[in-house]
């Protein structure tokens, strides 16, 4: 009878283990792991060793692995390894010159001359010519078939190649920041079709297979141009979609760098890992569909950016180490951002939110869907918060989570939703943001509709005089912010996990992973 | 407790209906009353060990674990029932009818319930949910028709069994209709093993709820589930470890008692 007592105990127990399995097997391993890395020193002593591979984990498949078409910011961050343009950006958010080793602009703005570098070979072997740059940027551009894969560089009107080693690009209209848009990259003449399944480019590493809903790799370029780069042999982008799973890859050794750390996920692995922070380049927001019946009124809008408690977020969320903003520009683009945290607040006011909505005509509250990402934890989580943060203004949020395909697809692209938290990754030019509020902008997937603004924009992207032009910048942050485009919440930390033996990681204030100097110490 | 004193089968019984009483009682209490809010949240107590103010300590929005968990809880319940109520419905009929008549129509539901119980049952879940969606309604729909074939295995072959027990062919004799042989001669005789697998089912059902709530498939956060609940916990096992334990022994503990309850019964019959 005790025999059978205990067999019913232990197939109930049994049963359950099933369920927290992952979780325990995990740890046990990682208990491990602490005792023979955790007591010596985190900072890696020696000196940079070339060769080794490390396994990187991302969050998300790969939308395209062609370099014009690759829109995610997720892919972008992997091809930066594979691919460049003319121009590169560098880690304090320049640009520095890569497969150009000199450019000219005009005095009017409207040619820009490059001399291409000695000696930068593709992927193939072959040698960058002005034939691949012309059709590279032809290609991005638009001139090539009519439709623009960069929307940024759709002003081009002609590239010419004045010699073998010389590319002439005349534009139709002088803006300062355009320079910026030829990070685009360089790719072989006459190979568009083909970089999708077999991409080649100039990169520090060289495309190596890619599997859907698994990964990618690549493998060092020996022939790069830079001496002395990359370090490491074989990189493997490895897709973990859920964070839990990723800490405990981490944990158990299979997974060297992981760049998404949540901050109580950075709490736990002190002492096993590196881990370093630093603000990324996402801006994170309730974004609110403007066209949608209920939020075209700015009075509703209002109400929910007046209704949300930006500190709590930072608190639960980032640890206090994010930067709570109110307008859709990078903070640490110092000279055009402005700080209108003061105009909502950064804690709720729930009497001033009630207030519009009675205006308005929702005395009682309303309901709000909020569409999210489910496979990024952090921005499911501050759904969470901020579903509470709406519930005591009477707003009735709910959270629907979608797959990010299902996101980029309806959110995005058919901007099919009523709300949504997500984060959009900015590069390092104040125009990028900035751009895609117009109306007209095929990025304005909130519907953002301000004539002002607008025109105020277009002056910006004209404007020659660099405090001229920040003016208009920062008059462009105060109309999106008073009007309520959207509830901008926060710029996270990136908060990077590195394995121990691993040096040379090097933040950007763009949205990139740079593998290329990354390396095993000694 | 029809004999009393004997008590063999009485310690199952009485434990399994202690355990159970305690959990349905919280459950449903979870329905209408929580002793904190289940998702107010608090900055100043983020991870509070258990005390006398938050028994269960509180999570890593400074939400009451306790709370939650009723709540999880009754959310479990709720639907454990309702899959079972559906699966067992369904079941006692297309049971009844095919083992009954058998025929044409024995053998095609027959292989049916074959086919889907060739496929683990979570997996099929999982795979009606990607087809219907997330939510609790799906997940009560999926779970209930993935439910279905183990209780018309039982149903059926308990109707093969008694279809030609000598009083149902008297019944049939003295004219009595075949719906009232099929659900008033024949049905009450098979409820004590029918009880049984009903019992092990609300068990399945339970734990299927939590393993895809904990899949993030489930019930949607906000609202509290104990496998949702399991799942968050995992990242704080620790620096938190009564957040993962408090969902975790509450899984068992219905569990195990909905086990020791449906034993006794077996052993009372």
């Amino acid at each position: 009878m005790k025999k059978k007592l205990l067999s019913l105990l232990l197939t109930a127990l049994l049963t359950t283990a099933v369920l927290g399995g992952c979780g325990s097997d995990g740890t046990g391993e990682s208990s491990g792991n602490n005792s023979s890395t955790g007591s010596s020193a985190l900072e890696p002593a020696g000196d940079a060793a070339y060769g080794g591979s490390v396994v990187v984990g991302i969050q998300q498949d790969i939308d395209s692995l062609d370099p014009h078409k690759a829109t995610a910011a997720g892919t972008k961050e992997i091809l930066f390894n594979i691919f460049e343009g003319l121009v590169k950006p560098d880690k304090n958010g320049d640009l520095m010159n890569a497969v150009a080793s000199d450019y000219t602009v005009s005095e009017d703005g409207l040619v820009y001359t490059f001399t291409l570098r000695e000696g930068v070979k593709f992927h193939n072997g072959s040698v960058v010519t002005a034939e691949d740059v012309k059709y590279s940027l032809e290609r991005a551009s638009g001139l090539l078939d009519g439709t623009p894969l960069i929307s940024s560089l759709k002003v081009l009107t002609s590239v010419d190649i004045i010699d073998e080693k010389t590319v002439q690009v005349t534009v139709g209209g002088a803006n300062t920041e355009l320079i910026y848009s030829f990070v685009a990259a360089i790719i072989p003449a006459g190979s568009g079709e083909d970089e999708s399944g077999t991409p080649v480019g100039t990169g520090p590493f060289s495309f190596v297979s890619y599997t859907p809903q698994e990964g990618i790799v690549v493998k060092k370029n020996s022939d790069y141009w830079q001496k002395g780069l990359p370090y490491l042999d074989e990189v493997n982008f490895k897709i973990v979609t859920s964070t839990d799973t990723a800490l405990l890859e981490l944990q158990g050794g299979s997974i060297d760098i992981y760049p998404y750390l949540t901050d109580s996920q950075a709490n736990e692995l002190q002492g096993s890992f590196q881990i370093l922070s630093a603000p990324s380049a996402v801006v994170q927001a309730l974004y609110l569909n403007n066209a949608d019946p209920l939020l075209s009124d700015v009075r509703i809008r209002q109400a929910i950016c007046y209704a949300l408690d930006k500190d709590a977020v930072n608190d639960f969320l980032a640890g206090g180490n994010a930067t709570i903003i109110s307008t859709g520009m990078l903070p640490t683009l110092q000279s055009y951002y402005v700080d209108l945290n003061d105009v909502y607040g950064t804690g709720a006011n729930i009497d001033k939110a009630k207030e519009l909505m009675a205006d308005a005509g929702y005395p009682d509250g309303f309901d709000l869907e909020i569409t999210v990402p489910s496979n990024y934890e952090y921005h499911m989580q501050t759904a969470e918060v901020v579903v509470e943060q709406l519930k005591s203004a009477g707003i009735n949020a709910v959270i629907r989570p979608v797959e990010w395909n299902a996101w980029l697809e309806d959110c995005y692209n058919g901007r099919k939703y009523q709300s949504t938290i997500s984060g959009l990754t900015s590069d390092a030019t104040p125009g990028y943001m900035m751009n895609r509020f117009q109306k007209e902008s095929k990025k304005n997937f909130i519907n953002f509709d301000n004539a002002e603004y607008d025109e105020v924009y277009v002056k910006a992207a004209a404007a020659m005089d660099p405090e001229e032009k920040a003016g208009y910048y920062k008059q462009l942050q105060q109309i999106l912010c008073d009007e309520a485009g959207s509830a901008f919440i926060q710029v996270p930390a990136i908060t990077i996990a590195l394995n121990p033996k691993l040096g040379g990681y090097t933040f950007y204030p763009v949205y990139v992973q740079d593998m290329s100097t990354v390396y095993y110490a000694e | 407790m029809r004999k009393p004193g004997s008590g063999k089968w009485n310690k199952y019984l009485t434990a399994g209906l202690i355990m159970t009483g305690i959990a349905l009682l919280l459950g449903i209490l979870g329905l209408f009353w929580t002793p904190y809010s289940t998702t107010a949240m608090s900055a100043s107590e983020k991870f509070d060990a258990p005390s006398l103010r938050h028994i269960f300590g509180t999570d890593n929005f400074g939400r009451d674990i306790f709370s939650r968990v009723m709540k999880g809880l009754s959310t479990t319940i709720v639907i454990g029932s309702l899959v079972v109520a559906f699966s067992a419905s369904a079941g006692i009929l297309l049971g009844a009818l095919t083992g009954y008549f058998g025929g044409l129509v024995d053998e095609i539901v027959m292989r049916v319930t074959d086919a889907v119980n060739g496929f683990p049952s979570i997996l099929l879940a999982l795979v009606l949910i990607s087809l219907l969606g997330n939510g609790r309604q799906n997940v009560i729909l999926a779970l209930g028709i993935v439910f279905i074939p183990s209780y018309v295995r039982i149903v059926r072959s308990e109707f093969i069994r008694l279809r030609d027990a000598d009083y149902i062919g008297r019944a049939r004799l003295m004219g009595v209709c075949r719906i009232r042989i099929l659900f008033v001669h024949i049905l009450p005789n098979i409820f004590s093993v029918f009880w049984v697998s009903v019992m092990i089912g609300f068990n399945n059902a339970i734990l299927a709820e939590s393993g895809m709530s904990y899949l993030g498939i489930g019930v949607q956060p906000p609202d509290a589930s104990l496998g949702k609940m399991l799942s968050d916990a995992q990242g704080y096992l620790q620096n938190a470890p009564w957040y993962a334990l408090a969902p975790g022994l509450t899984i068992v503990w219905v569990v195990l008692g909905f086990s020791l309850f449906s034993e006794g019964i077996r052993r009372r019959v």
